[in-house]
């Protein structure tokens, strides 16, 4: 590997960074060349990230196989300096962001953008430390990215301000530089114990320290864990969740569908790195296991308790997490292909649903849910119901309406994992993979336990979201028909359609996944790669 | 110095915990500021306590570890700095916006009922 290739890790972090800050140097005023520079900068990071991908996949000729590509920043070997490091999982991140960071910013250049000031330089700056958290090779540069998403996402948050989001938001501060402390507290004292921040490092020190150190390098990585359950998502720290995702604009609700996804991944690639000199607490096993499926069960009746699509979509994404944690401490590496797919899944599912709630609620005249919740709770029919004039079957449905409710529909299937989209591909392979355990060295019961939460979980989904497409679609007859622009209607129609390719595609998908999974079971590999002995090059030269 | 220190970490700690789970913004936004301070004495910490050690080797002198600080943990408490110090800056423009839009200083927007 040499070339422009080497230099391609650098690019996911540089290219959002140096978009954001040309647009800083623009007037707000200048819309157009905004909002070009954000788009280009944002394909340019899908093309990166496509790249990578076939990089990592041993897709690109003339490299031999996969390729762990290590960047290490000014030439300072690992353990010393801070590295880059791309493999499957990094490079899988990686493209699924760059996808719905696209359509999310499509969909915002239609009007949402305009609501506040620099909406595009967060937006850019959030997918650094996003893109970031995903590649970086040690502990604490992993807590400067997150600090850098978190920072970008406060400000997005409150875009378009009003009293509901500046609640969220308070709320959502809070939380997380309570979690961010938590998060430099672990960080501090798995350094402390090991003395290095390496992940790489840390699994080959790991098994060398005695009782005592371990014990407490176990109480770090615990409170670290509880650091990254608190970016995912998990109950009992995800209060602040539905809140902040319901109250944000759709198409930053959009893209934070990503952000709990990077606990998890943390939790992932940390969890598969120490799991030969046994995992932490929190990081795997049994623990995970069970906070997955209270966090299942949490989101299931927030699901049916929702009343706004764009909440009902806030618990989908919590649904989404436990299906996530679950699955991941009950089969440890070998579930993470799957599950990754699952994650994909519904990342893709939950940003298309976001932007869809947001249309749908236009419209719906202002206060039709409260009234059909009161309907339905009084058993009151619908008082116009016997003059409804005949008419009204023949009218033709606008074509609006029509996109909606397509639009609904492949959302529900997807979140409630029926056949035929991906979600039903995603959980299915979960579970087939959590049987075939079964029947070989794991326990039973386990399994049992999440066949009957997932599909629980499942059919849960399905109610509350036929409840909500009947309430939206065929019960209310004052409703506005939304007037839909095109680059509105398009983000979302490309997500689901993403989707649609991944159901296609499921076989090569699932088995770039699979070895994703495999590569996380055999984390040598990484290691070697990242601490690899190769000589920097000014060490040729004479000691200055 | 052990004792002080952690005692002091401690303090720090317990206090900044009681305030945050307050309910006015402000004591928030105290105990945030007292748990941030209580971290980066804790990070410093960690590279062991040391007094009258420099962190930077010299170009001269044969580099011995042990007469040296651990210069890692001090900068890890510098960015940790900074980043605690922007973002506790962002929070109070939020909590003045809340103040502003709700008309109280209630972390939850509204007096409880109580």
């Amino acid at each position: 590997m040499s070339g422009w290739l080497a230099h391609l890790p650098l690019l996911p972090i540089l290219l959002p960074l140096l978009g954001g800050a040309a647009m800083l140097l623009l007037a707000d005023g200048r819309r157009t060349a905004r909002t070009v520079i954000s788009l280009a900068v944002t394909l340019a990071q899908l093309a990166v990230a496509l790249i990578l991908l076939a990089m990592a996949g041993g897709a690109l000729p003339g490299l031999g196989g996969d390729v762990i590509a290590v960047y290490r920043l000014g030439n300072w070997s690992a353990p010393f300096g801070i590295v880059l490091v791309v493999d499957r999982l990094a490079a899988v991140m990686l493209t699924l962001t760059a996808v719905l960071a696209l359509a999310s910013l499509v969909y915002a250049t239609a009007r949402w953008d305009r609501l506040g000031a620099h909406f595009k330089p967060l937006f850019q700056f959030l997918l650094m430390g996003v893109n970031g958290a995903f590649l970086t090779g040690d502990l604490f540069n992993l807590f400067v990215f997150v600090e850098v998403l978190l920072a970008a996402s406060y400000g997005l948050l409150l875009h378009g301000s009003g009293a509901p989001r500046v609640r969220a938001g308070l709320h959502y501060l809070v939380v997380n530089l309570a979690a961010s402390l938590l998060f430099l507290i672990g960080t501090a004292l798995i350094y402390g114990m090991t003395g290095t921040l390496n992940m790489a490092d840390l699994a080959l020190i790991l098994p060398t320290l005695n009782a005592g150190d371990r014990s407490l390098f176990d109480v770090g990585a615990a409170i670290l864990g509880i650091a990254f359950l608190v970016k995912a998502g998990v109950w009992p720290l995800n209060f602040w969740l539905p809140e902040a995702y319901g109250a944000a604009v759709a198409p930053v609700a959009a893209l934070f569908s990503i952000l709990t996804k990077v606990g998890i991944y943390a939790l992932l690639r940390i969890g598969s790195l120490l799991a030969e000199a046994g995992t932490p607490a929190l990081f795997g096993g049994t623990w995970l296991f069970c906070i997955g499926l209270v966090t299942l069960f949490f989101g299931c009746a927030g699901m049916l308790a929702a009343q706004q699509p764009q909440r009902l979509t806030a618990y989908c994404v919590i649904v989404s997490a436990g299906t996530l944690l679950a699955s991941v401490g009950l089969g440890g590496a070998a579930m993470a292909g799957p599950a990754l797919f699952y994650l994909i899944s519904s990342v893709l599912a939950t940003g298309a649903f976001f932007m869809l709630a947001e249309m749908i609620e236009r419209s719906r005249a202002f206060g039709a849910n409260v009234l059909a919740v009161s309907f339905e709770t009084f058993g009151v029919d619908d008082p116009f119901d016997p003059e409804r004039p005949d008419e009204v079957v023949g009218t033709v449905i606008p074509a609006a309406m029509a996109f909606l409710g397509l639009g609904f529909i492949s959302c529900a299937l997807l979140v409630s994992g029926l056949p035929p989209l991906s979600g039903f591909v995603a959980k299915f392979s979960i579970l087939a993979t959590a049987l075939a355990g079964a029947s070989g060295d794991m326990p039973l019961l386990p399994a049992i336990v999440l066949l009957a939460a997932i599909l629980g979980s499942g059919l849960v989904g399905l109610v509350a979201l036929c409840r909500m497409g009947m309430r939206i679609f065929w019960s209310s007859d004052d409703r506005i028909v939304p007037r839909l622009r095109l680059l509105e209607a398009g983000p979302v129609a490309f997500l689901i359609l993403a989707c649609v390719a991944l159901t296609a595609g499921a076989g090569p998908v699932a088995a770039y996944l699979d070895a994703t999974g495999r590569a996380l079971g055999a984390p040598q590999t990484y290691i070697e790669a990242v601490l690899a002995a190769e000589t920097p090059a000014s060490s040729n030269g004479a000691p200055r | 110095m052990e004792l002080i220190y952690a005692l002091a970490i401690g303090v720090l700690t317990g206090s900044g915990v009681w305030l945050l789970l307050r309910p006015r913004t402000f004591q928030v936004i105290m105990g945030l500021s007292l748990l941030s301070y209580a971290v980066n004495l804790f990070i410093f910490g960690m590279g062991r306590l040391t007094a009258g050690r420099a962190p930077i080797v010299g170009s001269t002198a044969v580099a011995d570890a042990a007469l040296y600080a651990d210069p890692l943990p001090q900068a890890l408490v510098l960015t940790a700095i900074v980043i605690g110090f922007a973002t506790t800056a962002l929070f109070l423009v939020v909590l003045l916006a809340s103040r502003g839009l709700t008309g109280t200083d209630h972390v939850d927007g509204q007096e409880s009922e109580s």
